[in-house]
């Protein structure tokens, strides 16, 4: 802004206001600024949770505001802990967790690294392979069930087509033991990209000169591959795994739109279990405990996650 | 692994954040393993403690 304008402001603003502001020191000006942010992240952050906690000790119902809701202490927390409903719901999505992350991994820094050779047509290849996390989670959820069809999906024919057994044969999404499958090939399809944009930034900050150096001490590929690239894109790895690590954790509209949770409980994931606790059979109460457990454990692997990623970036 | 005492009973931040983490992932394993029920059912109290002590620790001296 000129000197000109900036005058021109300060004519304008009237004399009170003037007298008001130069009497503010500089510590005040900027709790002004922050102000709303603080009160935003404090209304939309801390209070909801702080009332979920509070909630959790109590057996309140949601769809019965005028019952008065009475502490039950640690009941909830205890009557959660020893469900082998919800035991189960853990372990599926510590297995939809587990090899989306391997996978997402795996292919995604692939593709990265392919991407970073130069050739022709990157830009369009990059914009092709990005495609799928562009797309909302209940478009992706309702073409995959079209894929997963036995009688016309796509994804049938093709496994048909390398194994040479009949499409009808099997189903995807309806298989107690395909489904957790079918949901972490969705999700893999969906959000290797944005791995593969994460590595592809920690690839593109390499710089050259290592290479060339290396070359010239007559590194072979491997050995480069193995001891420059590997280390100095470990950050953004790690990164990577981190947010699609708390994303899957929270996974919900893909496989709700996918599989439903079915069949059975094989695809119940705890974010799908736990909207069904409060919003299905109006224990709140009951799922505050729950989303307080989620939480803490989120927060935790969060904690010790950003702890290691800090050591490596100090390497 | 005296050395680790030492800095434990010195109050060190990172042989504590060690133990921390070392809770937390203890915790973690414990809720989703598909093994023994009462490991899931002692691992939110393993994480908790785990991760208040990080929040803790964190603030301890190098």
């Amino acid at each position: 802004m000129t000197d000109a304008s900036m005058d021109k402001i300060a004519r304008a603003t009237p004399a009170p206001m003037a007298r008001r502001i130069r009497g503010l020191s500089d510590r005040t000006i900027a709790w002004i600024f922050v102000a709303p942010s603080i009160f935003l992240l404090l209304a939309v952050n801390i209070f909801p949770l702080i009332w979920t906690i509070r909630l959790s000790f109590t057996d309140y119902r949601v769809n019965r505001p005028n019952r008065e809701a009475e502490w039950v202490g640690l009941e909830n927390y205890q009557r959660i802990l020893s469900d082998s409903g919800i035991w189960s719901t853990m372990q599926a999505t510590a297995h939809f967790l587990i090899w989306t992350i391997v996978l997402q991994v795996l292919i995604g820094f692939a593709l990265a690294y392919l991407i970073n050779m130069k050739f022709r047509g990157n830009d369009l290849w990059t914009t092709i392979i990005v495609l799928p996390m562009m797309l909302s989670p209940a478009v992706v959820g309702n073409f995959w069930t079209f894929l997963y069809q036995p009688q016309i999906g796509l994804f049938n024919y093709v496994i048909a087509f390398f194994t040479g057994a009949d499409p009808a044969s099997f189903s995807m999404i309806g298989d107690v033991n395909l489904a957790p499958w079918a949901i972490i090939i969705a999700d893999t399809w969906m959000w290797t990209p944005f791995v593969m944009l994460i590595c592809l930034a920690g690839l593109r900050s390499i710089p050259d000169s290592i290479y060339e150096a290396a070359e010239c001490d007559r590194a072979s590929k491997w050995r480069q591959f193995w001891t420059l690239t590997i280390p100095m894109a470990l950050p953004f790895l790690m990164l990577a795994v981190l947010f699609r690590g708390i994303e899957n954790f929270k996974m919900f509209d893909l496989v709700v739109q996918l599989t439903g949770g079915g069949p059975g409980n094989t695809t119940t994931l705890t974010s799908i279990d736990l909207k069904r606790e409060a919003f299905e059979r109006w224990r709140t109460g009951y799922s505050s405990a729950y989303a307080v457990i989620l939480f803490v454990t989120v927060f935790g692997l969060a904690s010790i996650y950003v702890k290691a990623l800090t050591k490596v970036k100090e390497r | 692994m005296n050395g680790f005492l030492k800095e434990l009973l010195r109050l060190r931040r990172g042989a504590w954040e060690m133990v921390a983490s070392t809770l937390i992932a203890l915790g973690v394993i414990m809720l989703m393993q598909p093994f023994v029920m009462e490991l899931f059912t002692y691992s939110f109290i393993v994480t908790l403690i785990g991760t208040v002590m990080f929040v803790i620790v964190s603030h301890f001296a190098e």
